[in-house]
């Protein structure tokens, strides 16, 4: 182990430079982020992630961004263990029926202000995946959705994108 | 107790099921076939519904014979497998809620995926309008001092919903008992009426993390059901997507595991090799998860100069630091501490259960579908399936760094000698009928996809998740660790949600 940690202090950091903020999700969120929700939110931002019925691509994602090579926390972004100690829920899946209940208590557990970012292509409406008796089509048709990131699932560097504007927003009139 | 000789010489053959047979039964034979699985002269690999009838997949291991047995059920109810082989208990209360066919004698009868949210029930069957369920009753739990911890579906970190109700006796766990099916999308009623090309995409999307190996075992039972040549490449192909994705997916595993025990720096190099292998795979087929690109016909995508480039340098960080990772692994004492004698599954319970991937082969089980069932190209490639006996949560992570150095040398061998030639085969012109089913090894164990074709969509696709049969088994290795443990053997299984919930 000594090598190993030894090796880390010579090497150069894996970690790679932040992306270009994405232009579509700062559009989005111009309209979506009130005054007084960015002097609240600083700098930093608080992820409850809720899987409400993805295929478990999403998730596989979003743990990618905390390997060293996004270090999102760098950001100031980082994921809680509890809705309560969140700013944004991260929302994936078409919404199953069965989670439908689950996703209400846990938006409605998070304190104001709080945000909601639906992640992937049938968090949007459902996908491949709507039109089933056992989904509800998308984020939307439970909770009040900010920001979508497509994709199936989205990059981490895209979703790092989405998040970084959602972040540069609520700094910019702080 | 019929044989599966026994079986095809006394039921009546099915026509158009490629490639392995299945039998018509009747009461009688269906009863004493879940009998010779109970007794475990058979193996059950499936069992599904459909309106008006069950079927059953069963492996012969001795043989490496695969048959699927199917009993009319015009009346709605057929004998119960469960009350003689409990791991068909879970299976049978899922083709009840999806289709109503009532198992008759079976020990529980609980619903497993119908959450009483539908708004009907047995969509799948009679889909008529549902009446307002009791609350699911957990089973009852006695004793002094004891206590319960309830957990989920919303858990603490990312990963997908499911409840788990702990029955405690002060750090000690007496029982788990788990209740699934949060995830539950209707993928099965969606298959029905899909073309092939809507039937592989939705496949694809049953379990993210094992979508290659699932849109594999589809395109496979998909060609056999319209006897379609898959060109030399493209299965060669096929094969290099697998084995990425078992490496991604066991170097990712491996870091998390040793990161529930709060062993950090494991999941940060672990980490980094597995982000390589990704961004290998997106240089090389455009796609970091490697999605949408194998279909019925062959693969969609060719690997070019670069992609190759790419592959072969993340094998070589691999082969670098990996070995470095492993000593690590097995010389912290505090790690080894967790790890080593936590979680025990008995080589009773696996072969019992049939469970497949490294919770098996980590508990003595040694089958493999790359091996015992030898579907190409893996009939003309060397490996070996490395198999343990103690059944920790130590053993499933040797199995799984055992099998990271098989993949990478069965990638080798892949990339050295991939035949030229084209890629995808046309679908038929005609609309034709039949029916397929396939075996393919995932990174967690066997997927196994059986599909029925009518005027060329699908009429009936079943896919059953390697999971199944390994859940069971968390409930059992958990039971004398303490709560404390439960996220550590819970990793070490990784079971699928939405693969088992569909």
């Amino acid at each position: 182990m000594r090598d190993l940690l030894f090796q880390g202090l010579f090497r150069r950091p894996h970690t790679e430079p932040a992306p270009a903020l994405d232009p579509v999700a700062v559009e989005q969120l111009a309209t979506s982020l009130g005054e007084l929700a960015r002097q609240r939110l600083g700098r930093s931002l608080s992820i409850r992630e809720v899987d409400a019925g993805s295929c478990n691509g999403c998730e596989l994602e979003i743990h990618a961004l905390s390997n060293a090579y996004y270090d999102v926390e760098r950001f100031g972004i980082r994921f809680v263990a509890s809705p309560r100690h969140a700013d944004v829920l991260l929302v994936t899946g078409p919404v199953t029926k069965n989670m439908r209940d689950a996703l209400k208590a846990t938006y409605e557990a998070t304190p104001s202000p709080k945000w909601v970012v639906a992640l992937g292509d049938c968090a949007r409406d459902g996908g491949c995946f709507a039109g089933s008796y056992a989904v509800e089509g998308g984020v939307a048709a439970v909770i009040p959705v900010d920001l979508h990131i497509p994709g199936c699932p989205p990059p981490p560097l895209q979703i790092l994108q989405g998040l970084l504007a959602l972040l540069a927003r609520a700094d910019a009139k702080a | 107790m019929p044989s599966l000789s026994d079986l095809k010489r006394e039921g009546l053959l099915a026509p158009q099921q490629r490639p392995w047979p299945r039998i018509i039964v009747d009461e009688v034979l269906w009863s004493g076939a879940a009998t010779s699985v109970a007794e475990r002269r058979m193996t059950l690999l499936a069992l599904w519904g459909e309106a008006g009838a069950v079927h059953m997949a069963l492996l012969e291991q001795a043989t490496a014979e695969v048959a699927v047995i199917s009993l009319n059920c015009p009346s709605g109810r057929f004998p119960s497998v469960g009350a003689q082989h409990p791991p068909a208990l879970r299976l049978e209360r899922s083709l009840h809620d999806l289709f109503g066919l009532e198992p008759v004698g079976s020990p529980d009868s609980r619903p497993w995926l119908d959450h009483g949210q539908w708004g009907v029930t047995a969509p799948l069957g009679a889909n008529t309008p549902s009446t307002p369920q009791p609350p699911y009753p957990f089973l009852p739990v006695d004793g002094a001092g004891l206590h319960q911890v309830a957990v989920g579906p919303v858990h603490a970190g990312i990963i997908e919903p499911g409840h788990f109700r702990f029955t405690a006796s002060g750090e000690t766990v007496v029982r788990l008992e788990q209740r699934l099916g949060y995830v539950h999308k209707g993928i099965e009623g969606l298959m029905s009426g899909a073309s092939l090309q809507q039937g592989v995409k939705l496949a694809g999307r049953v379990s993210g993390d094992s979508t290659v190996a699932y849109s594999y075992a589809f395109s496979l039972a998909a060609e056999a059901a319209l006897e379609l040549a898959v060109p030399p490449r493209a299965v060669w192909l096929r094969a290099l997507l697998a084995e990425l994705e078992r490496l991604a997916n066991h170097l990712g595993d491996i870091g998390a595991i040793c990161n529930d025990a709060a062993f950090a720096l494991m999941l940060a190099h672990c980490g980094v090799l597995r982000e390589n292998v990704l961004r290998a795979a997106a240089i090389a087929f455009g796609h970091r998860l490697m999605r949408d690109l194998i279909v019925p016909g062959g693969v969609r995508r060719d690997l070019g100069a670069d992609g190759r480039k790419a592959i072969e340098a993340a094998l070589v960080s691999i082969r670098q630091q990996l070995p470095a990772l492993v000593e690590l692994y097995d010389e912290t004492a505090s790690l080894q501490d967790r790890t080593v004698g936590t979680g025990v599954v008995s080589a009773e319970l696996v072969a019992q259960y049939g469970a497949g991937g490294f919770v098996g082969r980590g508990s003595g089980r040694a089958f493999d579908a790359r091996r015992q069932l030898c579907y190409p190209p893996y009939d003309q490639l060397r490996f070996e399936v490395p198999v343990l006996t103690e059944g920790d949560v130590n053993a499933r992570v040797w199995v799984r760094i055992r099998e990271v150095e098989q993949s990478m040398a069965l990638i080798d061998q892949l990339l050295d000698n991939l035949p030229a030639g084209e890629l995808l085969a046309p679908l038929p012109a005609i609309a034709a009928d039949g029916e397929g089913i396939a075996v393919v090894e995932g990174f967690r164990g066997d997927i196994l996809v059986w599909l029925r074709l009518a005027a060329g969509a699908i009429a009936r696709c079943h896919l059953r998740d390697p999971s199944w049969f390994q859940w069971p088994l968390l409930e059992a290795a958990i039971e004398g660790n303490i709560v404390a443990d439960f996220p550590l053997c819970n990793k070490s299984f990784n079971c699928s949600y939405s693969g088992p919930d569909l």
